[in-house]
């Protein structure tokens, strides 16, 4: 080893190799829709835990834009009450103090000139005070509706562009209601921000174990190799949830389980388990090839919707014990909703890794526990050498990637049944990520918005990417929208779905709950 | 909390093994969401009079607890081996696992140190990384602890147990030479200065200042001289400097200068002691001779940025970050135990340039 080591890599800031969290340029973010929920329980807190951990860049300032008569000490107040009520770590009152004071506030309606000029101003004022100009984050934390004006209105006054320095647009879930309005929606914002400035957020891809799911195939010889229609006969996705809608019935009834989840993140999940391997964990490779396995998947005609989906809705039933009401009871919820609270869908993808072998996803609300999780069953073995009545136990092997209530990874094997016969049961070999690293997983917003102001779009949704999740879904709305007469099956609330799912597996059967 | 306890007197590694075995088949009868943690094994050897001070480290490394703590007392006129072991875990509220953390506690005599690694290596946990931290330096029983080990865990910054710097840095270069990876808490007590500085020259505004820096001056804590050396080695191993022998000047101020293997002027190089009551570095500034400086001083909730530029009026911020705390520092090395850091060697040998 010599005094000097100048093997400084590609980087071009020899101070930057080794350093475990690479340097971020000064921002400046903008929140549209600043004093809502997502803003107080998520952003706020987010930025606070970056600021906390020493992760945001050496100059940062935000802006809170709402409708709200707010003057910037109130903003603070409101920041300040926020952070102290849902950060993951009690604040540091001189951290919480020092970013408060680069948090600062603009009122205006998203379609007012007026407003634009305000921020512009107030960039301008923050890049002047720096004495260089700030990368700037657009984060529309708004409802859907508004992200076409606000990009319209930002790319008008000038602002979705600054000489010497990067311009970003974060737009939140939902992209659109269906193909077309999310195309709508992504010509809307193409139209004054280029792909590479907009950065789509499923915060499902923030969590460390959707993350894993790439390291477990990708960095295990062990998987790779029967990750295929050779062994696999079937994939179950099953995002559960135990609780009900709340107080969300007027956004809940009109999306529906199938919007709400399977769009986004279940198919999310099932384009990071097939896909290819990337041939480098970058952006634009890693979502190609998501929206390469995305376009395998041939979306149904509307008379095979019947044959590969199934909806349902929760009726009365009991949850842990206690009575729970069912949906169309539930407060704000039309007496005659058609709106699913659980779909199932069965999926297959047509390339030469996963022919024939069927892709099954289920959700639902007030089902028997929350269980988010990824079941990939192989194929039986080919000869079972314990013939008789002592094979019984012989399963096929699973992988099971769980990501709620635990993030853990285990694999079912047969095993010797110890006593003088030869009988066989599965047994499992668990990994529990919390068990073998014990750091706390920062919150997926964290990771989001310090991706965000690195540029790295890496863990974000592409336009491409969000119209083809849409192909795959829009026939399955659209044929369950035509049918008004066929009643619409029911579950009972705290159990594990309609028996009418059942039929999309044919032989074999859902995972046990 | 789930607790089981297992003591013995006079016992042997066999027995503690087979009672730490047990009380995790109790704790995972008792509750099947309780399953233990396989992080790494750390073991620590410690002086019997200071063993309270180093439970009480231990107690707070927080969320980056090692699975198996291993913690050794030395006293030098025993003879016998005492064993202790803890098992313990929180039951998720949320219907989760429960992680399970075993604590062993060894009493023995200064007569069992030379083969200490026969009464650690049948208690550890196979297949897991193995860090050794002896926060007393009993080097004896670290060199005997080498063959299993993976990492040693060191304070270069320690004044009590070496005799200077420049023995500090001997024995830190001396381990790194070993098979062992080092995990040196005054190197990490230096990681948010290394970032602020990298992210500082990341700016397209400031990048070609790092070619014309003229002048690096750190502030540090009395006891803390060896974190200054090390961040400034750091600097000196990235950008191509190579640093002369530290010289007293006037005021317990101390001087060094670096020449550039490129060619140019020289960097002078100052390292002065601060009063605070947190170890570690206090300020640091890196100027140029254009009359640009940039200096980073330990405050309240972070760190306050003051740069000069040539023509402009100075300009004030503050850079945002909790201090870890000595305890956090414990935490993050238990951390970085994990992973490695090809970084710190370069520093570590370019720091011992200013001792030679």
């Amino acid at each position: 080893m010599s005094a000097v080591d100048l093997d400084t890599g590609p980087a071009e800031n020899p101070l930057v190799v080794g350093l475990e969290r690479q340097p971020v340029r000064s921002t400046a973010m903008v929140i549209f829709g600043a004093h809502g929920d997502l803003a107080s329980r998520k952003l706020l807190p987010g930025i606070y835990n970056l600021a906390h951990e020493g992760a945001l860049p050496e100059r940062v300032a935000l802006i809170g834009v709402s409708r709200g008569q707010l003057s910037d000490e109130d903003f603070r107040s409101n920041a300040r009450e926020a952070i102290e009520r849902f950060s993951r770590r009690r604040p540091d009152a001189d951290v919480l103090s020092g970013l408060l004071a680069n948090f600062s506030y603009v009122r205006g309606t998203f379609d007012d000139p007026a407003l634009y000029a305000q921020l512009a101003e107030a960039l301008g004022a923050l890049d002047a005070g720096v004495g260089a100009p700030l990368n700037r984050i657009f984060y529309l934390s708004t409802a859907p509706e508004f992200f076409p004006t606000i990009a319209r209105k930002l790319g008008e006054s000038g602002l979705s562009a600054a000489e010497g320095a990067e311009v970003r647009v974060v737009i939140e879930k939902p992209i659109g209601y269906d193909l077309a309005s999310a195309r709508a929606q992504n010509e809307a914002v193409l139209e004054h921000f280029a792909e590479s400035q907009v950065f789509r957020i499923d915060h499902y891809l923030g969590k460390e174990t959707v993350q894993n799911l790439m390291a477990l195939r990708f960095s295990n010889a062990l998987f790779e190799p029967v990750w295929n229609r050779n062994y696999i006969d079937n994939v179950q996705i099953t995002a559960a949830e135990d609780i009900g809608i709340g107080s969300r019935a007027g956004y809940y009834d009109g999306a529906g389980a199938l919007r709400d989840l399977v769009q986004n993140h279940m198919l999310q999940l099932l384009a990071l388990l097939a896909m290819e391997p990337p041939t480098a964990f970058e952006a634009n490779r890693l979502r190609d090839e998501k929206v390469k396995v995305l376009e395998a998947i041939a979306p149904p005609a509307l008379h095979e919707v019947a044959e590969m989906a199934v909806r349902a809705q929760y009726a009365p039933g009991v949850v842990s014990g206690a009575e729970a009401a069912g949906y169309r009871e539930e407060p704000g919820v039309p007496a005659d909703s058609r709106t699913e609270t659980y779909a199932a869908l069965r999926l297959q993808i047509n390339n030469w890794r996963w022919a024939g072998v069927p892709f099954y996803l289920r959700t639902g609300k007030r089902m028997a526990r929350k269980l988010t999780e990824i079941a990939v069953t192989l194929r039986p073995v080919p000869h079972i050498a314990f013939q008789g009545p002592d094979s019984d136990g012989v399963r096929p092997n699973q992988v099971i990637l769980t990501l709620q209530p635990d993030e853990a990874v285990s694999v079912s094997l047969g095993a010797k049944v110890p006593g003088t016969k030869m009988q066989i049961r599965p047994v499992n070999m668990e990994f529990h990520y919390g068990t073998s690293f014990l750091s706390e997983s920062p919150e997926a917003y964290e990771r989001l918005i310090l991706d965000v102001m690195r540029g790295d779009a890496t863990l974000f949704t592409r336009g491409d990417e969000v119209e083809a999740l849409w192909r795959i879904i829009d026939p399955v709305l659209a044929a369950w929208a035509a049918d008004d007469q066929t009643p619409i099956p029911q579950y009972p609330a705290g159990s594990a779905g309609p028996a009418e799912a059942a039929a999309l597996l044919g032989d074999r059967s859902w995972r046990r709950l | 909390m789930s607790e089981a306890r297992w003591s013995e007197s006079d016992t042997t590694p066999e027995r503690i093994d087979a009672a730490l075995r047990e009380l995790l088949r109790e704790r995972h009868a008792e509750n099947a969401a309780l399953v233990p943690a396989r992080v790494l094994n750390l073991v620590v050897v410690a002086e019997r009079e200071w063993r309270g001070e180093v439970v009480n480290r231990l107690d707070r490394v927080g969320t980056y607890h090692p699975s198996r703590t291993i913690l050794c007392t030395v006293q030098d006129d025993r003879h016998t081996i005492d064993g202790f072991a803890t098992v313990s875990g929180d039951v998720s509220s949320g219907g989760g696992v429960g992680v399970l953390r075993e604590s062993v506690e060894i009493a023995l005599g200064a007569v069992h140190t030379a083969a200490i690694a026969t009464i650690i290596d049948p208690i550890l946990i196979p297949e897991l990384p193995t860090v050794v931290w002896s926060p007393h330096c009993r080097d004896d029983a670290v060199e005997a602890l080498l063959p299993i080990a993976d990492a040693i865990m060191i304070d270069t910054d320690d004044p009590v147990y070496f005799d200077g710097p420049s023995a500090a840095l001997a024995r830190a270069s001396e381990l790194l030479s070993s098979r062992v990876d080092v995990v040196d808490l005054a190197w990490l007590r230096t990681i948010a200065w290394r970032e602020r500085l990298a992210g500082s020259f990341s700016d397209p505004a400031r990048a070609e200042r790092l070619d014309g820096l003229r002048r690096v001056y750190v502030r540090h804590h009395p006891g803390s001289i060896v974190s200054a050396l090390l961040l400034t080695g750091w600097l000196a191993s990235r950008l191509g400097w190579l640093p002369s022998s530290l010289e007293l000047a006037p005021g317990g101020v101390r001087r060094a200068t670096a020449v550039r293997l490129g060619g140019g002027p020289p960097i002078g190089i100052e390292f002065s002691t601060v009063e605070q009551a947190i170890r570690g570095l206090a300020g640091v500034t890196v100027s140029g001779g254009s009359g640009f400086s940039l200096s980073f001083e330990r405050a309240l909730g972070g760190l306050i940025a003051r740069e000069q530029n040539p023509g402009a009026k100075p300009r004030q911020w503050q850079l945002f970050g909790a201090s870890r705390g000595e305890a956090g520092i414990l935490g993050e090395g238990v951390r970085q135990a994990l992973i490695r850091d090809h970084v710190y060697g370069p520093a570590l040998h370019a720091a011992r340039s200013f001792s030679q």
